[in-house]
């Protein structure tokens, strides 16, 4: 193909420095994005307005995406379940009845965990829930792990809010507008969420690493602590994250780290629960901000 | 003109046709990053807006001027999330280096325009990563290898979308 002819300006002075301005205004332009850039950096909550109202304006274009997904994905899924239907009814009868004693079980060990708690004098404090609503998107971008959430400012939703699903912790809350919300998923580079490990207790943070894991770091010099299949909740340290939300399972040792898979998997969500920040007992009211 | 076209609505309309098909594809193309089409775990799908966004101004170097890029980026940095001001000037570097590279080298070819997109792609990828990487992001760079190499390896299919994109908006 030919070189493109139209950008040569020939030898109209007007031309030329028509062309010319054009360059200057596209560099100052970069210098602006660049300012823009450092000023985020700097000061992660000073766009959050505007984010806000972007936010707003692009949900019902991904509500309803998620939910034409949803019919077809539905419809395999019921036609599949209508065929198996005998079958799968045996196997359900038969978890329900182990799905009871366990009940039964951890209604004792519960009972007997809050006369113990008495005992202390500990002060029960419950997860606050502030709102439910559906996961309607999720970005697919490495570096910015992010899920949208259907429930904004006007449910009392604010930056910073932890989020968690049933099967355990999502992340937190990054952006609100007013009917939706971003949220931070903990397998993102910048989430660090304090953890420990069910088994013994060992004090944990897990760094999302972009790929849908989580890098596990000890406080403590030592041998690893860690094995496969070990659990991890939420310690509740430094507040925002209350405690004991299970957070992810230990699938592989890398040296003195390990790497989790977070329990609450991205391609599975589906509602969550925006909680209040954990104040841990004894501190000051805990003033929303953090580090992107 | 308007002999073959028939009537002076229809002439307004190709016009509109010819002067906005780039700009809406462009944004459609940005605006599917909302569409929640899978989340994975490990996410490999490429960046779209962008892919188009090179693929039009490759295919068609006289049609935008490196400002259309900024406010572009504009918009896809307010729909993606990205911290503000990262699209805006990335995209506006690279139509500013493809301007300067198209005034040096003489000829273009499809191998050439590929290359010229995969040079941009992995500039894109990689200093979206730097920006991360200062804001605090604790990824490994590894993590967007996978995005990248499948954006080098679909720019041509992407390009292809593009053409026939073209074909359609310059038909009479």
């Amino acid at each position: 193909m030919a070189p493109p002819a139209n950008r040569r300006s020939g030898f109209s002075r007007r031309a030329q420095y028509g062309l010319f301005f054009g360059y200057v205004l596209a560099v100052a332009g970069v210098l602006l994005a660049i300012f823009l850039l450092i000023i985020s950096a700097v000061d992660p909550r000073g766009f959050s307005a505007l984010r806000g109202l972007a936010l707003d304006a692009t949900s019902p274009a991904t509500a309803g995406g998620r939910s034409v997904i949803r019919f077809f994905g539905g419809m395999g899924e019921s036609v599949g379940a209508y065929f198996n239907a005998a079958s799968k009814n045996a196997a359900m009868r038969q978890e329900i009845e182990v799905a009871r004693q366990k009940l039964i079980e951890t209604r004792a060990t519960e009972y007997e965990n809050r006369r113990l708690k008495q005992l202390l004098g500990v002060a029960e404090e419950s997860e606050q829930r502030v709102a439910t609503a559906r996961v309607i998107g999720s970005s697919f971008d490495a570096l910015y792990q992010y899920a949208t959430l259907a429930a904004g400012s006007g449910s009392g939703v604010q930056v910073g809010m932890p989020v968690r699903g049933p099967e355990g912790l999502i992340g937190r809350v990054l952006d609100s507008g007013r009917f939706a919300s971003r949220i931070l998923l903990v397998t993102d580079g910048s989430s660090n969420v304090p953890v420990v490990l069910v088994r013994d207790g060992t004090p944990a943070i897990a760094t999302g690493r972009g790929d849908g894991a989580m890098d596990l770091k000890t406080l403590e010099v030592g041998e690893n602590p860690f094995r496969r299949g070990d659990l991890l909740v939420t310690s509740g340290t430094g507040g925002i994250y209350p405690p004991n939300i299970p957070v992810g399972v230990v699938v592989a040792l890398a040296g003195d780290s390990a790497i989790a898979r977070p329990l609450a998997s991205p391609g599975r969500l589906d509602y969550a629960v925006v909680l209040r920040p954990y104040q841990p007992p004894g501190e000051e009211a805990y003033a929303p901000e953090g580090p992107r | 003109m308007s002999r073959i076209i028939g009537s002076s609505s229809e002439h307004r309309l190709r016009d509109i046709r010819r002067f906005y098909t780039p700009l809406i594809t462009t944004i459609a193309a940005i605006l599917l990053s909302v569409f929640p089409i899978v989340s994975q775990a490990s996410p490999t799908i490429p960046d779209l807006g962008f892919m188009v966004l090179i693929s039009w101004r490759l295919l068609r170097p006289e049609a935008w001027t490196p400002r259309t890029a900024l406010l572009l980026g504009l918009l896809n940095d307010f729909v993606t999330g990205h911290p503000l001001g990262q699209s805006m000037a990335i995209w506006t570097l690279v139509f500013l280096a493809f301007d300067f590279i198209e005034s040096r080298v003489g000829f273009k070819d499809y191998w050439l325009d590929w290359f010229f997109a995969g040079v941009a792609i992995i500039f894109y990828t990689v200093s979206s990563w730097y920006v991360a990487h200062v804001m605090g992001n604790q990824a490994d760079i590894s993590v967007t290898l996978p995005q990248m190499i499948i954006s080098v390896l679909a720019f041509p299919i992407v390009g292809r979308v593009v053409l026939a994109f073209d074909r359609w908006r310059l038909a009479r």
